[in-house]
């Protein structure tokens, strides 16, 4: 009997990396999946985003389980779309009860370097997309008046400042900041509002050409490897370990969203190898 | 199969409360316990404290479990007699994984014929008897080179002062908890490079004798703004210990493999308002 026997979670980013994992996770304890992910790309980000056949395998990996999955592309930055799919999503599954708002981007650049594009994708994406996730899930949230758990993906940039991301890390903080409100305005149903924050995670966000440069810049742009940037990563970090898997995030946002946790809101839980704290 | 399967637990107050209710999860995921409680009455605290009756169940509540338990009455306030209960609890079921530093007084809402003795009595029991279990047994951690989880017991009143009456005991609890989070830090610095894991769990009011007694129960019905200590954003007015016990499972365990130097509420939202 799994923890989420029953359940339907709303997952976006969910064509790969961090959130294919809590698909899969979340199914692997009995929920019901409605994912979105944009499949495409975005202007001012200089690694390639997800694709539709990455969605589809995240389709396959949850149906493998024997669980039920509504997956459609849906951009976090559209209203209207993003409320189509959860609608949908659902009509078909019959209730909500956890959303994960995990959709992101990473670029890189000192402020004075930061184009009005970058800034602007990345606040429309990285935080205007998690208050606009929330926003269409919540009326299905309470409808259910069963209480409900919402996950925000900020990250150890939503706690601390890093070189390089002030668009970013302005976008993660400000996530946190939402999770304040939303865990004041839902504790009275029952509903837990919580954010996680993740050190780097092996994904597909990091493992770039783009990233690994920042990383090493001494070396030939496209020529660094990811054995070059390990103990770069690893620098980061409190534990000796250069990242975290997917799953690491996934188990820590299953534990919030399950009923081991159902006293825990307006949290912020890092998973960050000690990151933070160094 | 566990997720603790042949794992070994010291846990400090297990008598019970939150420490019992910890053994319990903990050997339901397969670890083996050592387990030490004061038993005896300290002066300035005028609840009663637990009981050997009260060791014995959580010893017959872990062997139900068909898990192994070696307990023993030790007083945290004293490092060589909570060292050598320690060192007789691993010759007996081997090299402890997993620390849980939950021994722990409150003196709220009663007479303080002596608040020095009472803020003395409460730093000493929870914080310095913090230090006494952590810091032995993490050195043997870093000799055995096998990593290990360690989860410190503060309070919401380890991360706020809110609620507070101006009292010494509960002027010394919050010291004490919040003194805590900095001996979190600085043992997860430390013990990082070990691969030694140090987080706090943050209760908010949990049902156990330490605050479902009648000193605290009258103490609250007197002064409706002692309420502000234990109002909760959740409607809940008390959590269950095993609700602290679930979150310190997931920290000491693999799914929390990642997690070091963190501070985590169970408090029902206490700290979000």
């Amino acid at each position: 009997m799994g923890k989420l026997e029953g359940k339907v979670a709303f997952i976006t980013g969910a064509a790969r990396g961090q959130g294919r994992s809590h698909a899969v996770r979340l199914a692997q304890e009995g929920a019901d999946v409605i994912a979105v992910d944009l499949c495409g790309q975005v202007g001012s980000v200089g690694y390639p985003l997800a694709t539709a056949d990455d969605l589809a395998e995240t389709v396959r990996q949850v149906e493998a389980l024997d669980r039920r999955i509504v997956a459609t592309h849906a951009d976090v930055r559209d209203t209207a779309a993003l409320k189509a799919a959860v609608d949908e999503g659902v009509a078909q599954l019959g209730r909500l009860d956890i959303v994960l708002a995990n959709a992101g981007i990473a670029s890189f650049a000192p402020v004075e370097d930061l184009d009005d594009a970058m800034w602007d994708d990345m606040l429309d994406i990285n935080l205007t997309g998690v208050f606009k996730t929330v926003r269409a899930a919540l009326p299905h949230l309470r409808a259910g008046g069963r209480g409900g758990a919402i996950v925000l993906t900020s990250s150890t940039a939503g706690i601390m400042g890093l070189p390089n991301l002030a668009h970013y890390v302005a976008a993660k903080h400000g996530v946190v900041g939402l999770m304040k409100v939303l865990a004041l305005e839902l504790a009275p149903e029952m509903i837990r509002v919580n954010s996680v924050h993740p050190t780097s995670v092996d994904t597909d966000m990091i493992h770039n050409e783009q990233t690994y440069g920042v990383f090493r810049p001494d070396k030939p742009a496209g020529e660094v490897t990811r054995d070059d940037v390990g103990e770069a990563f690893q620098g980061l970090n409190a534990l000796p370990v250069k990242w975290v898997d997917p799953v690491d995030i996934s188990n820590a946002i299953l534990f919030l969203v399950s009923d081991d946790a159902r006293y825990v809101t307006g949290v912020q839980l890092p998973v960050d190898a000690g990151s933070v704290i160094k | 199969m566990g997720k603790l399967e042949g794992k070994v637990a010291f846990i400090t107050g297990a008598a019970r409360g939150q420490g019992r209710s910890h053994a319990v999860r903990l050997a339901e995921e397969g670890a083996d316990i050592i387990a030490v409680d004061l038993l005896e009455q300290v002066g300035t605290i005028d609840y009663p404290m637990s009981s050997q009756a009260d060791l014995d169940e959580t010893v017959s509540q872990v062997e139900a479990l068909d898990r192994r338990i070696h307990a023993v009455k030790a007083d945290v306030r004293d490092i060589e007699a909570l060292t050598a209960a320690y060192r007789a609890g691993v010759a007996e079921l081997g090299p402890v994984d997993i620390v849980l530093a939950n021994a722990g007084i409150a003196q709220l809402g009663s007479a303080e014929p002596d608040p020095v003795v009472t803020f003395n009595d409460v730093v000493d029991i929870n914080l310095r008897g913090v230090w006494n279990t952590v810091w032995p047994i993490a050195q043997d951690m870093v000799d055995r080179g096998q990593g290990g989880a360690i989860v410190l017991t503060s309070s919401t009143q380890g991360l706020t002062g809110r609620g507070s009456d101006g009292s010494a005991g509960a002027l010394g609890y919050a010291a004490a908890k919040h003194g805590v989070v900095g001996l979190m830090r600085s043992f997860a610095n430390w013990l990082s490079p070990h691969g030694i894991r140090v987080n706090t769990v943050h209760p908010t009011g949990v049902s156990t004798p330490m605050v479902m007694n009648e000193v605290i129960g009258k103490y609250v019905a007197e002064n409706p703004d002692a309420a502000a200590m234990v109002a909760n954003l959740m409607p809940v007015d008390l959590i269950e210990a095993r609700d602290i016990s679930n979150a310190i499972a997931f920290l000491v365990s693999d799914e929390g493999r990642y997690i070091t130097g963190v501070t985590l509420p169970v408090d029902a939202g206490f700290l979000a308002r």
